[in-house]
């Protein structure tokens, strides 16, 4: 449960502190950290628009969406306090509910039959279908670490401060969940999330149909899904007392925040073709640190 | 045939026009000067009189820095085209503002009417899909519709719809008659342009009254010019940094673009350079302590953008989005008349400065020519101009010369039966105005061309064979004019 909670805290300056890092770099003054959360609030004040030509599909994804992700939310613990939904192997449950709530919003773009959100949908199942053996080959290290499947109990016995070689892991596997992260929420430099070109955009042209609170709905579920891989980061070196645990945590959000922050400031984004190649790098790294811990345990 | 040489910026009487016998000697002649790489079209357009219609030809020659004019009374409403893709454009405005057809034409399509049925180049392929944008774009950016062609994510056929902001701007210019409406359509015919466009209005405009500008006044043109210059540059490069995400480039272009318009604003008032170029003299003196700030500007500008742009041009990141995308080569170049900065990163010789030169620039300027034709070259004519631009004005103000005391006509009369012609390079390219007089000595013709009517074919050809995504790039690189094209 406090995990659940602390996530949400989380989800609520993570994109804003993301962009103040931007502003910062770039100079200006930019906006405060609560504007996300000033954006999503006056878009739930807002009427929603259907088009004709959508059908139900259209009108149920951002719910189905929304609520994949606070289900996912819910599967991950706080170190040794437990998470509010724990079983055997609920790390698969966790990957592919957040495949659920993916496949309603390509159901959904293509639904409205448009050309962009056709295109949209195309790149997104094609990069998250790429990027899900990342996560796989993640969660098979730590298991293969802890000999556990399931989050509560992998992340409980997880002591990155154990040994060089545990904090090496701990550390690599940190950088790829934070590159997996800015694959699935669509940020630099696989997506532009600020780019207003169709043509380029991945994520975002897949909810151009979508307005009022279905919009606002979706941006807050973007939020809380880069604050839920802000919590599995965290989790690598969460120890010690309770009051420890939400200092690292809320460290390990905010260095994850910056740490995107300052990546999208001082980098182009990539050719859309290069974007494979590079998802199928991260995979590649991922097997390696798999098989490296498979020979030295 | 023989055909009329004019100098740039000059008049010439109607009747001295060379009219082709026959319609077959025409279209030779005009064949056989543009398949020279030094000549090209600057304008094609039809005349109208009591008699019936004369199609104009006008064509740039580089070597001799004259235009070349040559005329064919046309009587049938059947002609065989010209067949120079350079031309086509120019063939399909005479169609359908005059009806003549023109046999043999490759594009018969609408060129400013946006109808519904408009007949889009389709592929029967079923592995083809098809995606159109526009004409209502996201963000601000004027009307076009775009129809592409894709194989998967790639473009294999791009074909671009304008016409939606066609204003009627050139029959405008005949019905307003005060020499302020005048002056203010001009420079409202692309707004990015304004600077350019009133040169290329006050030439015309001064040479059918015979009046002859001092140097001051064209040493402040000049500077007005090279500073539009280097504000749509230092903006463009913004935006195109902007386009592939890298945010550092993106910020610091746009901070560097507004002291250069800020500064426009305080010679002439207006950030967009209005009203800061009139026929016969300037409005607004640039006066010594602005020529200061000026100089302080320029030279705090430069600063930041030689660093900004040392940094852009060894950068992995943003080189691998610029580098071989959108390249139009140079044989394209030259096969679709391409002018300005689009033809210079393709590796043409064509810059009007050096070639027709006018106001206080001379034979001796050097034009920034790439090779490449990719948008990575765009990129770096863009900030090779703007570094020339910054030497350019830099020697005029060093040698300023002083306001002559000669008087300014508050009203003009024009030469009666003639023909004006005048050649900008404007920061996009080429601009061409002709302004023609009847016998009363009132305007009967005044024709505008952009260079964004070449351009938006080369912007056509450039992402042939791109990714779809990466045609946000190319068209920025060009930056064209919807409305410069539309009128």
């Amino acid at each position: 449960m406090l995990s659940f909670i602390l996530i949400i805290a989380a989800s609520l300056f993570f994109s804003g502190l993301v962009s103040r890092t931007k502003s910062i770099c770039s100079g200006r003054k930019g906006p405060g950290i609560f504007q996300p959360l000033r954006d999503a609030a006056r878009l739930f004040r807002k009427g929603t628009i259907y088009s004709r030509n959508t059908s139900f599909v259209f009108r149920v994804a951002p719910l189905v969406y929304a609520a994949s992700v606070i289900i996912a939310c819910a599967c991950i613990p706080l170190g040794p306090f437990p998470a509010l939904l724990h079983f055997e192997g609920d790390f698969i449950f966790f990957a592919y509910l957040l495949s659920v709530g993916k496949f309603f919003c390509i159901a959904a773009a293509l639904d409205t039959a448009s050309s962009f959100e056709g295109m949209g949908a195309s790149r997104e199942s094609l990069y998250s279908m790429l990027a899900e053996p990342a996560f796989f080959f993640i969660m098979g290290t730590l298991a293969l670490l802890t000999g556990f499947h399931s989050f509560n109990d992998i992340f409980a016995l997880t002591d990155a401060y154990s040994s060089l070689f545990s904090l090496g892991t701990a550390i690599s596997l940190a950088a790829l969940i934070l590159v997996i992260a800015l694959i699935e929420s669509s940020r630099l430099p696989v997506d532009d999330p600020k780019t207003h070109l169709e043509l380029t955009m991945i994520h975002e042209v897949m909810i151009l149909d979508n307005s009022g609170f279905d919009l606002g709905l979706i941006f807050c579920t973007g939020y809380l899904k880069f604050a839920m891989y802000g919590a599995l980061i965290a989790n690598l070196f969460l120890c010690g007392p309770l009051w420890a645990c939400v200092l690292i945590f809320f460290a390990a959000q905010i260095l994850s925040a910056v740490a995107v922050g300052v990546t999208e400031s001082f980098m182009a984004r990539f050719r859309m073709n290069h974007n494979p190649e590079f998802i199928f790098s991260i995979a590649a790294l991922a097997f390696i640190i798999l098989i490296s811990t498979l020979y030295i345990i | 045939m023989e055909t009329l040489k004019i100098k740039n910026a000059t008049c010439a009487a109607l009747a001295q026009i060379p009219l082709a016998e026959d319609y077959a000697s025409f279209r030779q002649t005009v064949r056989e000067l543009l398949s020279s790489e030094s000549c090209h079209c600057a304008h094609y357009f039809a005349l109208p009189d009591e008699t019936g219609l004369t199609l104009v030809m006008c064509i740039a020659n580089d070597t001799d820095s004259t235009l070349e004019l040559l005329g064919f009374k046309a009587v049938e409403m059947t002609y065989p085209s010209l067949a120079v893709t350079a031309t086509d454009r120019f063939e399909r405005e005479i169609a359908e503002n005059h009806g003549i057809v023109f046999s043999g034409h490759k594009w018969p399509k609408p060129l400013r009417t946006t109808p519904d049925d408009y007949p889009f180049y389709r592929s029967d392929n079923e592995e083809h899909h098809e995606v159109g944008v526009g004409p209502i774009h996201a963000g601000v950016i004027e009307p076009g519709h775009f129809r592409f062609t894709c194989e998967g994510e790639m473009i294999l056929n791009l074909e671009i719809m304008l016409g939606y902001q066609h204003r009627g701007v050139e029959r405008l210019m005949l019905s307003k008659s005060m020499p302020e409406q005048r002056a203010m359509l001009a420079e409202s015919a692309a707004g990015d342009t304004a600077v350019g466009s009133s040169i290329a209005f006050s030439s015309v405009i001064e040479a059918l009254s015979g009046f002859q500008t001092d140097d001051y006044t064209k040493v402040c043109r000049t500077i007005a010019c090279e500073l539009e210059r280097i504000a749509i540059h230092t903006g463009d490069l913004s935006a195109i940094c902007g386009d592939v995400a890298y945010q550092l480039g993106n910020a610091v272009y746009g901070r560097l673009r507004t002291p250069i318009i800020n500064f426009m604003q305080k010679w002439c008032g207006n950030r967009l350079g209005k009203t800061c170029v009139r026929p016969f003299a300037m409005p607004y003196d640039l006066t010594e302590a602005l020529r200061e700030d000026l100089l302080a500007t320029l030279g705090a500008y430069e600063k930041d953008f030689t660093q900004m742009s040392n940094k852009i041009r060894r950068f992995p990141s943003v080189l691998a989005r610029l580098e071989r995308t959108g390249t139009v080569s140079t044989e394209q170049a030259n096969e679709i008349g391409a002018v300005g900065m689009a033809a210079r990163a393709s590796g043409l010789q064509r810059d009007i400065r050096k070639s027709h030169p006018y106001l206080a620039y001379g034979p001796d300027f050097i034009p920034v020519v790439k090779h490449h034709g990719d948008v990575y070259a765009r990129t770096r004519v863009r900030m090779e101009e703007i570094q020339s631009s910054i030497s350019l004005i830099r020697s005029l103000l060093a040698d300023m010369p002083c306001k002559s005391d000669i008087s300014v006509p508050e009203t003009y009369s024009l030469k009666p039966s003639s023909i004006a012609v005048s050649l900008v390079e404007g920061w996009r390219g080429e601009l061409c105005h002709i302004a023609v007089t009847d016998a009363s000595g009132g305007l009967s013709c005044y024709k505008i061309k952009d260079p964004s009517f070449h351009n938006w074919t080369a912007l056509e050809l450039a992402v042939r064979g791109n990714e779809i995504s990466d045609f946000p790039i190319c068209n920025k690189s060009f930056n064209l004019s919807y409305c410069g094209h539309d009128l």
